[in-house]
């Protein structure tokens, strides 16, 4: 057993992600460049082949969603990665694994935006878009690291997440934590708990691929696996082929949004950090969590009572959490690179109890621990 | 050969659904008794089919089948091709699915000479949305979004797939059932990516406005202007005009892409093991 110091590297964000991805039992990637997510394709062009897994650089981000998919039905644990302008071009295709609950894990290294935006500088405006970026009501999860180890975490998360759901899960980092290099203990080989999509059993005279079990997950058997079934975008039944019948369809909808809805207690994790006594609370999630922490210390050596709440899922959204925590503080500060996006659910689950406030930046820089002292000081 | 060829349909999923008249009841006939003479087996084949009202036909077929997305069959399929290339992969796919929006994956799937057997069932129209013009459309045909006719030019669908890279292109029609049968299966016998455009009817929403008759009408008019390719070869390009040569139009040998992944990850990981060993 080594020790911690040996096992201790300096590493990047988004190589952290391919090691968590490796270490999830990742066997199938399919990307097209972008910068700032383009190393993880690098990299997995080399790791992948010596796990016996494949890499394939597709012509665009459709095809590159679409091949994932189509890897993860045939058995493989599958992964694509990408930016703002890809992000937008792969909804179509999430929306397909949302509806056929294909497992797979979608990582959105944010940069800004909108178009081709400033490329190598960060931003959170993809916030709504990983909610609702594809067509329809559909869950998804989403999931924010704020460090490099937890880029590794976070990704082994993901993969979990998704194959006990069924369902893509985004990875929605930002570029300043994707590019930044801070020092990981990545834990020992089989140290995090990996889980594997369950299969149906075998034998049954019928199979109905997606007939829900009790948790409202369907058991979808690999291709070419003992059973013969259908696959479709389309509304479609329990036995997999399309239907327009209306308490079907109306059943089938409200399972995949339940599936994931039901056990948000399973889904959701937060960090809290100095909330117990808050009076004011600063909810921030990614990069800009790491400038709110320091505006945290900054403000309690000057006698305020200032807490961090940190969405580490932020879809489903914590709605609990922080319901609760309006219920103590008079203010939550939000401060996001974009114009307000969480801030809007903020402000739904807290139902006026406490007064929010924005602190919004989309010039490409980081949001700064002054930045945000400022707003509290205003107050 | 009707019992051998039955088994591979779901025959609880029909009647079909599509048009009275419609060609792709033939193609999806030519194709299931392609299976027979292949002897395909049900429990190692995928078949992918794009959307459109060809794109339907995977339902009907007994196999592990994958609906997908308007376009992106191919990219879907490569997916699958190179996570289990022991798998036979056929993808289905309409002229606008593969040829439009699909029109890159298309191109794409040629270069890499991906083992995948490509179905392009060719009416001519985006048939599913009600007759509007496709990439396949012929010049100045009528449709509802060219209502004067198109004005641009179409696709010569063996042509792309050649210069793309296809190792296998033929070209069949509903009217010639037994040599589309026979082109099918010969496609899938080929290693690498092979494309067979099958010219079928859509005398709803392109015969009626084209005024190309009824279903029987566009079988006779595929049976008039489709020429075999020796004979074609030896035809003037006058002679040729308005018409079209079906069979075997292009057949070579070059390497298979996911037989050189596998082939890499085997010397990556000799080199690896060795290189620690060292
Ligand atoms: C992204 C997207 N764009 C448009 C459509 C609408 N649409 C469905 S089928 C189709 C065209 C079908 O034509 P073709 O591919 O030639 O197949 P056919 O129906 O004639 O067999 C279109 C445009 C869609 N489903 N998805």
């Amino acid at each position: 057993m080594k020790d911690v110091a040996q096992l201790a590297r300096l590493m990047q964000g988004n190589e952290a992600i391919v090691e968590g991805a490796l270490a999830a039992g990742l066997r199938f990637f399919a990307g097209y460049p972008i910068t700032p997510s383009t190393e993880i394709s690098e990299l997995l062009a080399e790791r992948l082949p010596l796990y016996g897994g494949k890499f394939i650089q597709m012509e665009d981000e459709m095809a590159s969603m679409a091949a994932i998919i189509g890897a993860s039905l045939a058995g493989l644990k599958s992964l694509t990665a990408t930016s703002g302008p890809g992000f937008s071009l792969k909804q179509e295709n999430i929306g397909f694994a949302s509806m056929a609950e294909v497992p797979c894990v979608v990582v959105n290294v944010q940069r800004h935006g909108p178009s081709t935006g400033m490329p190598t500088a960060p931003a959170q405006g993809d916030v709504m878009q990983a909610r609702w970026g594809t067509h329809g009501d559909h869950a998804i999860i989403a999931l924010c690291p704020a460090s490099v180890q937890e880029s590794y975490s976070l990704t082994v998360e993901a993969f979990n997440l998704s194959e006990k759901y069924r369902v893509p899960v985004i990875l929605l980092t930002d570029e300043v934590i994707g590019h930044m290099r801070e020092r990981v203990v990545l834990p020992q080989p089989g140290a995090m708990k990996v889980i594997d999509r369950k299969k149906p059993p075998t034998g049954l005279e019928k199979y109905y691929p997606y007939q829900p079990g009790e948790d409202g997950v369907p058991s979808v058997a690999n291709f070419c696996e003992n059973y013969r079934f259908h696959v479709t975008g389309l509304a479609h039944d329990e036995s997999g082929f399309p239907t327009t019948n209306p308490e079907v369809v109306e059943k089938l909808i409200n399972r995949l949004n339940d599936k994931i809805m039901e056990h948000v207690d399973d889904i959701v994790l937060s960090e809290s950090w100095l909330t117990k006594d808050a009076e004011i609370i600063i909810v921030a999630y990614g990069a800009v969590s790491r400038s709110a922490k320091k505006t945290v210390k900054e403000a309690r050596a000057a006698g305020l009572k200032v807490g961090l709440f940190r969405p580490i899922t932020i879809w489903p959204f914590p709605e609990k959490e922080i319901a609760a925590l309006s219920r103590q503080a008079h203010t939550i500060i939000v401060p996001e690179m974009n114009l307000g996006q969480l801030k809007l659910e903020v402000e739904r689950v807290t139902s006026g109890r406490s007064k929010v406030i924005g602190v919004n930046k989309v010039n490409g820089e980081l949001i700064t621990p002054g930045e945000i002292l400022d707003a509290i000081i205003k107050l | 050969m009707q019992n051998k060829v039955n088994k591979y349909l779901r025959s609880e999923m029909l009647p079909h659904i599509w048009c009275p008249g419609c060609g792709n009841g033939i193609v999806l006939g030519a194709l299931t008794r392609a299976f027979g003479l292949l002897d395909c087996d049900q429990d190692n084949t995928v078949v992918v089919s794009g959307i459109g009202c060809s794109s339907r036909a995977s339902g009907y077929l007994d196999f592990s089948t994958l609906h997908t997305t308007h376009g992106r069959a191919l990219a879907f399929a490569t997916g699958i091709k190179l996570a289990r290339p022991e798998l036979k992969v056929f993808v289905i796919m309409g002229d606008g699915d593969s040829t439009g929006i699909g029109g890159n994956h298309f191109i794409h799937a040629a270069r890499r000479n991906i083992d995948l057997t490509a179905i392009i069932f060719n009416n001519s129209i985006y048939g599913m949305t009600g007759g509007q013009s496709s990439p396949l459309s012929p010049l100045n045909s009528k449709a509802t979004t060219a209502p004067q006719g198109t004005l641009e030019r179409p696709f010569d669908l063996p042509e792309l797939a050649r210069a793309a890279g296809a190792t296998y292109v033929a070209r069949g029609t509903t009217y010639h059932a037994n040599m589309l049968t026979q082109l099918i299966k010969n496609g899938a016998d080929h290693k690498g990516f092979s494309v067979v455009e099958a010219i079928t009817a859509c005398p709803i929403s392109y015969g009626r406005r084209n005024k190309m008759g009824n279903g029987y009408d566009m079988l006779l008019w595929q049976k008039e202007h489709g020429i075999p390719v020796e004979r074609a070869r030896k035809l003037e390009p006058s002679e040729m005009e308005g018409k079209f040569a079906i069979g075997e139009l292009h057949k070579s040998d070059a390497p298979e892409f996911t037989d050189i992944y596998e082939r890499f990850i085997d010397e990556k990981q000799i080199n690896h093991r060795e290189a620690k060993k060292a």
